[in-house]
């Protein structure tokens, strides 16, 4: 009953979404006030709805109700309880409700804090997030209906959820990740919002930041625990694969970093503004192109939805009309404006252009890197090749190399002009220094690498503009801390955000040149050295979980004669699918990670055993978190309060 | 040099664009090199018996794990084990280092490495997916197109 209650509220959010495209659109084409005030308690409709399917669907999962295809597929009655409900999104029909759901949610959000916005504008805005919504949710009722049964026969035991997906991480990560993929659609309603009324002003620019700084914070936690994630779920001890849907869930992520800089010097210098629009699209676009990627089965990935071409044909078919639609209205509308604002080369606008050319250039990079394959697929007529990450090394890296040194150059840019004496003060200095100190530091606690001089250099090089940023401010106050408070929300997010980026770049550096890895065969009473480390394999043996059986090995590590600790990593065997698992033990640490994961049973007790000292390593995602809530800080500005409440003043005056 | 038919912002806008061009010329030339370089073509066991696929230079391999065929060695991690399209073309790989947790007989399996002269495929990694139910595309299209034959 609860299953068809869920079914019938998907449906009648279908036409909801639909009624929130039309309405508040009709309502701005026939300037009739309340069509367009009706968008709010459609918007508020659509979410209740969408909300009462997903816990329908939850409901399933927790009362065990096999009947439904979708629950016996990826759940089992001995599956424990956190997971039921993370098994929810463990597969292709439920993570698409919980997409469909967080758009939902984010409209939700739009008529909750946009009072401000005037009311044609919020139309708009509501009218196009209806439209998306409208184009999820026939997707999910068309091909990947949840709430499908098989009756009157069903299964009276469930296929269980994929061991892999048995995990924290799993339960937190793929919300993260769509609350920011999903994220974009606002700005980018905004943006196409902003083209059909035609005022590209400002005030668009003023409005996306906070949405988009959300959306770009919550993708970037999504990505940061999906790497940890794959680190120690996967067994492989690696933090990033340069995998299909890695770079989709990557290539937003590089154009909204790209975006919230260039709304900044749209807001505040009123130029880049048809480029910033161009940026909100493509934002979402990828967005897209990574929902399709994932989805439709068309590219070979560690990530195994179930291959559907008609789902990938439907998804295409939406992609073509969103972005071909939104790049049309572009093209007609975005001609001719122009910004009569003026800036040097030494700018900070001049700074954010080449940021923005950088990573664009980056994204075009991880673009053709993921469809080549594809591309090569259609025009060889099924000839099938891959791109390795080497490709991505040589040429990713190099970029963000230069986009860090102007990073830490940018730091002091003014907006309008910087005198290049400004500028260039004192950088020789911090370069030297940070140099001297990388050097110090590598040949005390390690060995010399060239690489990690360049990276870290430039890391150190940076933290040294951002504290001098600080310094800076509370000299010119004759060294009053106090000051420090006064300073704007915005502010403290950008140092954090570059800070978390510093962080992640160190802990890159150190983990790609100083991992020690070693896989071997083991015995009982083994013993291996590494990197100072005594690793002695001690035995396995067999112990039972609620839905699995398991080889736990015992691993004790000492160092210099001192026992550190045991490391316990398993090989567990989960009966419902009869599927093997690596669970990896670490000894996590600020400065380096013990890593421990069996491979396979081999003759006289022995096994395969990998073992990684990895340094470092935790900083990465540190760095991703440090970043992520800054973006966050950025938020809680004032200003954007403020202000808003000026441009809606300035509207009634109109 | 002097371009006197010029003016300073035109002369100014025209070094930009020079300079754009080049760079980003170089840049994707670069790109182009790299990609050309790191892009790992499919063979099927059919194409490695004939001799179609190229010696000693990366490629990628696969099809379905023999029944049987998996030998180990008794002091390292070395393995072999023979991978079929189920028509009778076969080849052996030969690897060292720790299998998937996915992979074991019958299995669906894409390996990378390199094919030497006496027909042995050496891989330096050993894929086989995540799920039990998902077969790599590549070697669905060996099954397919062999049963079609």
């Amino acid at each position: 009953m609860i299953i068809e209650l869920g079914h019938f509220s998907l449906i009648l959010a279908l036409g909801l979404s639909l009624g929130l495209t039309m309405v508040p659109a009709w309502g701005v084409q026939t300037g009739n006030i309340t069509l367009m005030q009706c968008g709010d308690s459609i918007a508020k409709g659509l979410f209740f709805f969408l909300l009462l399917a997903f816990l329908s669907l939850c409901y399933a999962f927790v009362v065990d109700d096999f009947s439904v295809n979708y629950v016996a597929s990826n759940s089992n009655s001995a599956l424990p309880p956190q997971y039921k409900i993370s098994a929810v999104w463990g597969a292709h029909e439920g993570s698409f409700l919980l997409w469909t759901l967080v758009l939902g949610g984010w409209t939700l959000a739009v008529t909750l804090c946009s009072r401000d916005l005037s009311v044609d504008m919020r139309a708009r805005v509501l009218s196009i997030l209806g439209f998306l919504a409208f184009g999820f949710t026939l997707f999910s009722l068309l091909t990947s209906n949840p709430f499908e049964r098989s009756l009157p026969v069903f299964p009276v035991e469930g296929n269980d959820l994929n061991p892999l997906l048995q995990d924290f991480g799993l339960i937190v990560h793929p919300p993260m990740l769509y609350i920011g993929y999903v994220g974009f659609a606002v700005p980018f309603a905004l943006a196409i919002a902003t083209l059909w009324s035609g005022r590209l002003d400002m005030a668009w620019a003023r409005w996306s930041r906070p949405w988009t700084n959300v959306a770009w914070a919550f993708l970037t936690v999504g990505i940061t625990l999906g790497s940890w994630w794959a680190y120690y779920e996967l067994g492989w001890g690696g933090w990033w694969f340069w995998d299909a849907v890695e770079n989709a869930s990557f290539m937003p992520w590089l154009v909204g970093t790209a975006l919230i800089h260039s709304l900044a010097s749209t807001e505040k210098r009123a130029v880049f503004k048809t480029w910033t629009v161009l940026l909100a699209i493509s934002a979402f676009s990828l967005s897209l192109l990574g929902g399709f990627l994932v989805r439709s089965g068309v590219l070979t990935s560690v990530h195994a939805f179930a291959q559907d071409p008609q789902r990938g044909m439907y998804i295409l078919v939406f992609l073509i009309v969103v972005v071909g639609g939104s790049l049309a209205l572009y093209a007609v509308r975005a001609q001719g404006i122009k910004s009569n604002t003026t800036y040097s080369w030494s700018s900070r606008e001049a700074m954010i252009l080449v940021n923005n050319l950088l990573l664009v250039v980056a994204t075009a990079v991880v673009l053709l890197g993921t469809l080549y394959p594809l591309a090569y697929e259609a025009i060889s007529g099924g000839k099938k090749l891959s791109v390795g990450p080497p490709y991505f090394n040589a040429v990713f890296v190099p970029v963000m190399v230069v986009l860090f040194i102007f990073m830490a150059i940018s730091q002091r840019s003014r907006w309008k002009d910087t005198k290049i004496d400004l500028l260039l003060k004192r950088q020789a200095w911090y370069v030297i220094g940070s140099m001297g100190l990388t050097t110090v530091l590598m040949l005390s606690l390690a060995t010399f690498k060239s690489y990690v001089l360049l990276t870290t250099t430039i890391a150190f090089w940076i933290l040294a503009n951002l504290l001098e940023n600080i310094f800076q401010r509370v000299n010119r106050k004759r060294w009053n801390w106090n000051y420090l408070l006064t300073q704007p929300l915005s502010y403290y997010g950008m140092l954090l955000g570059h800070l978390g980026m510093v962080v992640m770049m160190i802990g890159i550096s150190c983990t790609v040149y100083y991992s020690v890895e070693r896989d071997l065969r083991m015995a009982p009473g083994d013993e291996i050295e590494l990197a100072g480390y005594q690793f002695k394999f001690v035995e396995t043996r067999k112990i039972n979980g609620p839905n699995f059986t398991s080889d736990q090995a015992e691993i004790i590590v000492t160092r210099d004669g001192k026992e550190v600790l045991s490391l316990f990593p398993e090989k567990r065997f989960y009966s419902a699918r009869g599927s093997i698992m690596t669970e990896a033990d670490i000894d996590p640490g600020l400065f380096r990670d013990l890593y421990v994961a069996l491979g396979e049973p081999l003759a006289q007790s022995a096994w395969g055993v990998r073992i990684q000292i990895k340094p470092f390593v935790r900083w990465i995602w540190i760095g991703g978190l440090l970043s992520a809530l800054g973006g966050m800080v950025a938020i809680g500005d004032k200003r954007y309060r403020k202000s808003r409440r000026n441009d809606f003043a300035n509207f009634l005056k109109i | 040099m002097k371009v006197g038919f010029m003016k300073p912002h035109r002369r100014r806008k025209l070094y930009f664009l020079v300079f754009l061009l080049l760079s980003s010329g170089g840049a994707i030339a670069l790109t182009l090199m790299a990609l050309a370089e790191n892009i790992n073509l499919f063979y099927s066991p059919a194409e490695i018996v004939s001799g179609v696929a190229p010696v000693n230079k990366r490629i990628r391999a696969g099809g379905m794990v023999l029944d049987g065929s998996i030998f180990r060695s008794e002091s390292d991690l070395e393995v072999r084990f023979i991978v079929t399209d189920l028509q009778g073309s076969e080849f052996t790989i030969f690897f060292e280092g720790i299998l998937p947790d996915l992979f074991r007989e019958g299995q669906g399996i894409v390996a990378r490495g390199t094919l030497n002269e006496k027909g042995d495929f050496l891989a330096e990694e050993v894929l086989a997916k995540h799920d039990e139910n998902y077969m790599p595309p590549e070697v669905l299209d060996v099954i397919n197109q062999s049963h079609g034959d």
